[in-house]
Order: structure tokens, then C-alpha cells, then sequence
């Protein structure tokens, strides 16, 4: 199966259900290679339905200083974009089968090569790919070579997007649409903001594709909520702050827990 | 490269496109969030330029207050020492606020005010010459003002940090990653991507996401228009013709793209750019991304793709400057592209050579030049004695050098 057809698949199966897909991201390297490989396998395991694999970059603009402070660190680490579309490879050999949604930056897959990056990703068990510096019109290259791949190609939006960027995302997505709930860098906030039914609301018109929201959610609540209208909830920045506590993979499986619960809720009743 | 032997005339005045490319260069690489808000500035500035009553508010800003049209001097003692080309100043460092700086920030300034309903500035600023000037075109118009500078720059540009608090600005510091002018540039975007409904960010170089690479050098080029009619006017201290060089230091490249903009169809005149050498290339010390070919490449960085020193991996590589306004990773991407149509060329100055040119500028003509201005005269000290008595170099004197007393002193004090 295709990288953007497992994805699809997440939705469609959570849709009977209810349930929206619950989709943690993880700084790989971070806080040691060892270390992130034993997080995305507690990911996978604590109900992780898609997690985003992040591939470090040395100016994440769209981060807030939790990822940034921990994508720094990995780099430091020595992480490179080959390596962790390695670590994607030996998590599968592990028998880690939870569709993985590349996230990086541009220029690090620029420097990679386009197309060498999305058959490497694809061939390593990479599913889709997010690109927060790419929007639609600047990816006439790299959307191709992903479409050749089998990668889902995954588009931001925010809520000051227009009605036309609104359109043009979802002609280019596939897989899903990532809404950014806030104008803003990612990072845990105390609440979600009130204008997010409505930015919902307005995506829907344009699209049928399964819209996943995420910055700012970090507790069960949260997601719980987030979960009550859209099909996937993803959390970022609390869960690589967890992964950097003493408790490490511990932190992040009992926080999962509690996040997986939120999105899944409508699945228990 | 050269022209000479391609027969297709260049259209300078095609770039960029409507989609905001320079040749494969420029482009909008942002989030998603950020798409809007440079929609929005294109058209105010599409507009605002056509708009008689905002170029007129602006050029009467430029002559009533920064001081235009800035002189041209003839370098006379500079030019007997190295016994070669006649050089000419044309001289931003007295311009109002000190730099060529101003032209652009107050033209973005006046356009937020005027044509866009924001009330709120963000800026970063590398020397703390683009922050001095946008903290008094601020001050100027009424506008709140947020300037990111890294705690590195800070330390070295001292004075400019007091200026722009004493200008009302608040100038918050920057402790990620290089703790320079790169990651003073992400912290803005990051604050503008947060306030974007009530915030302007108000680039200061000839980078970025479009429009801004078009903006700044159609702001920047006041400097190029007056030189070419005071080149030609002997009245105004012209030699009474054309240079046959011109030279000017490239960080961003806004001074640069400003004063080469207006020459691009005179094919005589040779435009050439001076990138920070650092402590040289081989040393990987340096910003000079057109001058190292391992590590100077095409890539992404903060919205628009041009050159960029980065590692094999595409992560951005850690530069250096003695000048804190040249020590950037990437270059205006018109700059990429003009070198890339064979009618601008690129060489750099090394430390070393920007302290000779800065001294010799000191001693032989009485002007105190800026260090990121001192790599073009560090250059023009060796291009001057290769080329004729009557032939003509116009140096863009891009700033004036207060702001770097500190760091000269430290460098070349315990000689004197």
C-alpha cells in the first residue's frame, strides 16, 4: 500500500467510529538518537494513530522554543536528514506500523534533492510529508516527486488564510489538511481560541478531505474538544518537553495516554 | 560570466515576476499564515506607488527630514594615494540616523501608516543600523516599534542598541542559535506570524519573501537615481560623466541593489559587490556566499531562495563579519540573479583589508566610514591602482562608522 493510502486508511477506519485521529509529533535525535527511537515506539504504543517524524532544521521559523530548543539539540547531536529517514527504517524492522508524516523544512530537503528525498522517504516507510515553509505555489517540484512516491502531501492552513489559499491547499493536499488553530509559532497554550469552529467551518466548504488541527493543544481536555470537530488532533511541543524530563519515554507515554483518550473519546461512548 | 557573448538583450525591468521570481531565484517560502499578510503588502505597495500623493509625502520626508538628495564627494587624497581611477563617494553615511538604512524604512513606515490598516512594527536589525532607522521612522510617524537584534550584535553594536531605546523603540534580545542578525530575523518573523493582523514587519534588506525584494530596492534606488544625474553634473561634484565601476558592500544587498538598480542598462559601468571575507574563505570564517563554492549553494532561508552558505545537509552555516550588517548566511536574490546574467560581479574583503580601508578612509578624507561600508573601500583599494587616472569608481558609502568605534578599538586600538 502507498504511503498516502495508509493514511487515508487512519481516517477512513476512525470515521466509523467517531473518533478523531490522534497524531503526536517527535523531534527524531532528540534527546538522543537512541532515546527518540524508544519515544516513537511509546508513541506508537500509548494510541498514536499517524505521528509526525521531525526532521531538524537549523531555522525552524514556524517553532516556538520548545521544538526549536529540541531540534537544535538534536542537530547538535549529529542528525541528519539521512539518518533519520534511517531511524524511520529500523522503527519499521521493529515492527512500528503507525503511518509516519515527515515534517521538516524546505531547505534540508532541497539540499537532499527533491526527488531523491521523497523515493528515500517512501522506500524508508515515510507516508506523507509536511513542509511549513512550502506553500502550494512554491512546491511545483517537490509535490510531484511525492505524488511519484506515494507520499501524501500535507498543506497548512491558517485562520488568516482566504477563501483562495483556502481553495488552492485543497487542490494540492492529499492525505490531510493541517490547520494551525492560532496565528502564531507552535507551542502549549492554556486555551484553544474561540474562533476555531468557524475557520472549521469555512476549510469544510472547500474540501472533503479530513482536516487535523494543531499548536497549542497539550492536555486530554484539549484534545478532547479539538476531537468534537475535525478528524485528527496533533500535539507537538508538550510531548517533546515531556521526552526531554528526566522521565523521558516514560513522561511521553502516560501524556499520550491521556491525549490518545481525548481524541478517542467519541470512540468509547 | 559575461554579457558580451549572449546576443538575447536582458530585460531588467521584468523581475521579479508576478509569481516574485528573479530567475529560478526569490519566491514566497513562508508559512501558511504569513501568505495573506504578503498579499496584502504587495497591493498596498502596488498601489502606493502609483499613488501621487504618497510618493510626493515621501519625497518631501526624504528632503525635509533625512536630508536628500545625500552629496557625491570626490575622493581627492584617496585617489592621489593609490594613483589609479578618480573616486567618488556617494555618501548615506549623512543621510539622517547614519545609513542608507532610513530610505527604506521610512518608505515602509509611511506605507503602513497610509495604506495598510496595521499599528504595530516589527523589525530585525543586524548592526543596528536598520533598527536606528526604523526606530525613527517610528518615532516619526507615531508607530509602535519591536526591534530583535541577537545578543552577539548587541554586545558589538552598543550605542545603536541605546539609540533606538532612547528612540522609543524596545529592542528585545535574541539568544537562539548564532545570537546574530539570522536568528534576529527569525524572532521577528516569529512575532509577526503571531501579530500578523496588527503588525508590519518591516524587513530592512533586499531578502525575504516577495514583495519584499522588489520593495527595498525600489526604496534603496533614490540612492542610484541621484548618483546617475550628480555623476553627470559637474555642479553637483560630479566628474561629468558615468563611472566605469561602481562599487558597494552586499549583506542583504540593499545598498547594493540601490545604487547598482539605476546603472543596470548603462553597459559601460561595471557593478561589482563586495560580500564580508571574514577571516578569509579558506578559513570558513566568512559571509562571502558567492565566493566559497562548498558551502555557498542554492537553498532556502527565511522566504526566499537565492545563494546560502549552508552544510552538505542543507542546515545553515554559522558566518562571521567583523561587520555585523554583513553577517548573514544568504543574499538578495536580484544580486543571485544579476550575477547569474553576467551584469553584476561579486568579489569580497577580508577583515583585514576592511580595517586598511577603513583607516585610510579616516586619514585621507575625514570620514569615519561604517564597517559594513569599509569592505567596498577595503576593495577599491586594490581595484584602484589596476585601472586608469581617467577612468571613475563610485563607492556607495553606505553608512557612517560611530556605531563601530568599539569594535575598531578592540581590533587595531593598541596600535595607535
Amino acid at each position: 500500500m502507498r504511503g498516502v493510502e495508509r493514511i487515508e486508511q487512519v481516517f477512513r477506519e476512525l470515521k466509523t467510529t467517531g473518533a478523531a485521529a490522534f497524531m503526536p509529533y517527535h523531534a527524531m535525535g532528540y534527546p538522543t538518537r537512541q532515546k527518540s527511537l524508544e519515544i516513537v515506539a511509546a508513541l506508537a504504543g500509548a494510541g498514536a494513530d499517524i505521528i509526525e517524524f521531525g526532521i531538524p532544521h537549523s531555522d525552524p521559523l514556524a517553532d516556538g522554543p520548545m521544538i526549536q530548543t529540541a531540534t537544535y539539540s538534536a542537530l547538535v547531536g549529529g542528525t541528519t536528514v539521512a539518518d533519520c529517514l534511517q531511524m524511520a527504517r529500523e522503527l519499521r524492522d521493529q515492527g512500528v506500523n503507525t503511518p509516519f508524516c515527515a515534517m521538516s523544512y524546505y531547505n534540508p530537503i532541497l539540499a537532499f534533492g527533491e526527488e531523491r528525498f521523497a523515493n528515500a522517504a517512501a522506500s524508508s516507510g515515510i507516508d506523507g510529508l509536511i513542509v511549513p515553509d512550502l506553500p502550494p505555489g512554491e512546491s511545483e517540484l517537490l509535490e510531484p516527486a511525492c505524488r511519484a512516491a506515494g507520499l501524501a502531501t500535507v498543506y497548512m492552513l491558517a485562520p488568516t488564510s482566504t477563501e483562495d489559499r483556502i481553495k488552492s491547499v485543497a487542490r494540492h493536499a492529499t492525505g490531510f489538511i493541517y490547520l494551525v488553530s492560532v496565528t502564531g509559532i507552535t507551542g502549549a497554550r492554556d486555551e484553544l481560541p474561540p474562533g476555531l469552529p468557524a475557520f472549521v467551518e469555512r476549510v469544510r466548504r472547500h474540501t472533503d478531505l479530513p482536516l487535523a488541527v494543531g499548536f497549542g493543544i497539550s492536555t486530554g481536555p484539549q484534545a478532547e474538544s479539538v476531537s468534537e470537530i475535525v478528524e485528527g488532533v496533533i500535539v507537538g511541543s508538550a510531548l517533546v518537553k515531556a521526552a526531554g524530563s528526566d522521565a523521558g519515554a516514560d513522561a511521553v507515554r502516560t501524556l499520550a495516554k491521556e491525549l490518545a483518550a481525548g481524541s478517542h473519546k467519541k470512540m468509547d461512548e | 560570466m559575461t554579457l558580451s557573448t549572449t546576443s538575447t538583450p536582458v530585460n531588467y525591468g521584468a523581475v521579479p515576476d508576478e509569481t516574485g521570481r528573479f530567475g529560478p531565484y526569490g519566491g514566497k517560502y513562508v508559512p501558511e499564515t504569513l501568505m495573506p499578510a504578503l498579499e496584502e503588502l504587495e497591493e498596498a505597495y502596488l498601489n502606493a506607488r502609483i499613488d501621487q500623493e504618497f510618493m510626493a509625502e515621501l519625497a518631501h520626508l526624504q528632503h525635509t527630514y533625512v536630508g536628500r538628495p545625500t552629496p557625491l564627494t570626490y575622493a581627492r587624497r584617496l585617489s592621489e594615494e593609490l594613483g589609479g581611477a578618480q573616486i567618488y563617494l556617494k555618501r548615506e553615511d549623512l543621510a539622517h540616523s547614519g545609513a542608507h538604512k532610513i530610505n527604506n524604512a521610512l518608505g515602509q513606515a509611511l506605507l503602513m501608516k497610509r495604506k495598510m490598516g496595521k499599528t504595530r512594527i516589527v523589525a530585525e536589525t543586524g548592526a543596528g543600523q536598520h533598527g536606528v532607522a526604523t526606530a525613527t521612522a517610528a518615532a516619526l510617524l507615531g508607530i509602535e516599534c519591536i526591534v530583535y537584534m541577537g545578543t552577539v550584535d548587541m554586545e558589538r553594536q552598543k550605542p545603536n542598541v541605546f539609540r533606538m531605546q532612547l528612540l522609543g523603540t524596545e529592542v528585545r534580545a535574541v539568544d537562539s542559535g548564532s545570537q546574530t542578525l539570522k536568528d534576529a530575523i527569525n524572532e521577528a518573523i516569529r512575532d509577526w506570524v503571531t501579530n500578523v493582523e496588527t503588525t508590519h514587519y518591516l524587513l530592512g534588506s533586499a531578502l525575504g519573501p516577495h514583495p519584499y525584494p522588489a520593495m527595498v530596492r525600489d526604496f534603496q534606488s533614490v540612492i542610484g537615481i541621484e548618483a546617475h544625474s550628480q555623476m553627470q553634473d559637474p555642479a553637483e561634484g560630479g566628474p561629468g560623466r558615468l563611472p566605469d565601476a561602481i562599487v558597494a558592500c552586499v549583506g542583504g544587498g540593499s545598498n547594493a541593489i540601490g545604487i547598482f538598480h539605476p546603472f543596470l542598462e548603462e553597459e559601460s559601468v561595471r557593478l561589482i559587490g563586495v560580500e564580508a571575507g571574514g577571516h578569509g574563505i579558506e578559513d570558513g570564517a566568512h559571509a562571502a556566499r558567492f565566493a566559497d563554492p562548498e558551502r555557498g549553494r542554492l537553498g532556502v532561508l527565511q522566504g526566499t531562495k537565492s545563494f546560502v552558505l549552508q552544510d552538505s545537509d542543507g542546515q545553515i552555516a554559522l558566518t562571521h563579519s567583523i561587520s555585523a550588517g554583513l553577517d548573514y548566511a544568504s543574499v538578495g536574490p536580484e544580486h543571485a540573479w544579476l550575477r547569474d546574467v553576467g551584469r553584476s560581479e561579486y568579489t569580497y574583503c577580508t577583515d583585514t583589508q576592511t580595517l586598511k580601508g577603513f583607516s585610510a578612509l579616516c586619514e585621507l578624507e575625514g570620514i569615519i566610514p561604517a564597517l559594513e561600508s569599509a569592505h567596498a573601500i577595503g576593495y577599491v583599494l586594490e581595484l584602484a591602482p589596476q585601472m586608469a587616472k581617467d577612468q571613475v569608481i563610485l563607492v556607495n558609502l553606505s553608512g557612517r562608522g560611530d556605531k563601530d568605534l568599539g569594535t575598531v578599538m578592540q581590533t587595531i586600538g593598541g596600535d595607535r
